[in-house]
């Protein structure tokens, strides 16, 4: 599978402090891709080296088999959301459907003005008098209407009610569908992930602790529980990523492609949610099973 | 046209909701040969997930024979389900009768037998899926 971004040991120092320190990844095409992780695991650094807001310190970074930022040409090929979703609160929402024509080559003033139509945006309003939906919906228009080949958004329901989040994400959805545009958006919210993202990826420190297609992680994950049990005794097949026992009961989330077959398991599907937290876990105490000191019943 | 709906909390994946519920409404009679479903950019649009996820479902349908693409008009049901029928149900439901009677007399209780069955189903299912 191709490429859309792709990183090699990068880094980006703010003068002693490193927001991004050797992070190696790498982003497949045509997806929708969630990216996960702690506060200050460098997801933002990460999106802004990606769009080319930001230099890298060390390490590459290659974007749609280009360079961030490296002149008009790769900066079309990128649409960015950022945080905050951000717009200019003195123009109004004609006025940014027109910079975004002047300052955009590949600029599809009929998509844009379709989607603020059927947003029931009134085109003369101020943007600083929007309310927070329509102001993400507002910079999501002006991201896809350049007509990117890859869509970055930062966070962009974080700061959303429950019913602008759930519109904006029907939004996004639907311009997946109609264009063909690689996503990648950054959220702690991962029920939300869960339901519109194909691909994840957990950033900890910098690092991918977990990367891959939703379903064969949600497939490939279970919950164990049962009568406890050393985890050295369970077959080599099963990997441990977290565990917890009481004197009586053991409770395992295992990574496994073997169908789980002894009986003495209750097995439970594991939500992204529970998955994510687990690794983020695992980052924090990188041996689980391996301290001395369990009792072992088997 | 059908609508479909999503439960997030039953654990079960969102393309496999979208394919019981085709399913459902052909079992019902909702659904009838030449029905059209509703394009992967409808349901995006109200469910918000991802639009892989109903081409998913609708190729799962497909290879089942249940609909069929048409292309630049969408997607067609072209086969009905036949509700299961009652004779086959019953059939079943005695020969289940007397396996939970053996299992009972061999001292197995009602936990014992749930987490048999339910490995059985989880074996049985996993071999299909693959």
């Amino acid at each position: 599978m191709t490429a859309v971004i792709e990183t090699n040991g990068l880094g980006k120092q703010y003068g002693r402090q490193w927001a991004l320190r050797d992070c190696t990844l790498r982003v497949p095409e045509g997806k929708v891709v969630g990216l996960v992780g702690p506060n200050g695991a460098g997801k933002t650094t990460l999106l802004n080296l990606t769009a080319g807001l930001l230099a890298p310190t060390c390490g590459s970074i290659t974007v749609l088999a280009g360079h961030p930022g490296d002149g008009p040409a790769q900066l079309e090929k990128v649409g960015f959301v950022a945080q905050d979703t951000p717009a200019y609160a003195g123009l109004s929402v004609a006025k940014h459907l027109l910079m975004g024509s002047y300052l955009n080559a590949n600029w599809n003033q009929e998509l844009a003005r379709d989607r603020i139509d059927q947003l029931g945006l009134d085109p003369r309003q101020k943007a600083g008098s929007l309310s927070g939906g329509q102001r993400a919906q507002l910079a999501l228009t002006m991201a896809i209407a350049k007509q990117p080949a890859l869509l970055l958004l930062d966070e962009p329901v974080a700061s959303l009610d429950p019913l602008a989040r759930r519109e904006f994400l029907q939004g996004l959805m639907e311009i997946v569908a109609k264009h063909e545009v690689s996503v990648v958006l950054s959220s702690h919210l991962i029920a939300d992930l869960e339901r519109v993202c194909d691909y994840l990826v957990l950033l900890v420190a910098s690092h991918v602790q977990l990367a891959g297609e939703v379903t064969e992680l949600l497939a490939t994950h279970q919950r164990l529980s049962g009568a406890r049990r050393d985890p050295r005794s369970l077959p080599s097949s099963h990997e441990v990523i977290e565990e917890s026992h009481t004197d009586k009961q053991s409770t395992f989330l295992v990574r496994t492609d073997q169908p789980i077959l002894d009986p003495a398991w209750t097995v439970k599907p594991v939500t992204l949610d529970e998955l994510v937290l687990a690794y983020m876990g695992q980052a924090r105490n990188p041996s689980p099973g391996r301290r001395p000191g369990l009792g072992v019943v088997s | 046209m059908i609508e479909f709906q999503l439960d997030t909390a039953s654990g079960v994946a969102t393309y496999l909701q979208l394919v019981q519920q085709v399913r459902q409404a052909l079992q019902l009679g909702i659904l009838e040969p030449g029905d059209q479903l509703p394009t992967a950019q409808q349901v995006v649009a109200k469910l918000a997930i991802n639009p892989n996820t109903v081409l998913k479902a609708y190729r799962d349908l497909e290879r089942e024979g249940l609909v069929r693409p048409r292309p630049g008009q969408g997607t067609f049901i072209v086969r009905t389900l036949p509700r299961s029928d009652p004779a086959v149900q019953g059939r079943f439901l005695a020969s289940m009768t007397a396996w939970l009677r053996k299992a009972r007399a061999a001292g197995l209780g009602p936990d014992d037998i749930e987490a048999i069955y339910r490995t059985a189903v989880r074996n049985t299912f996993a071999e299909g899926a693959a």
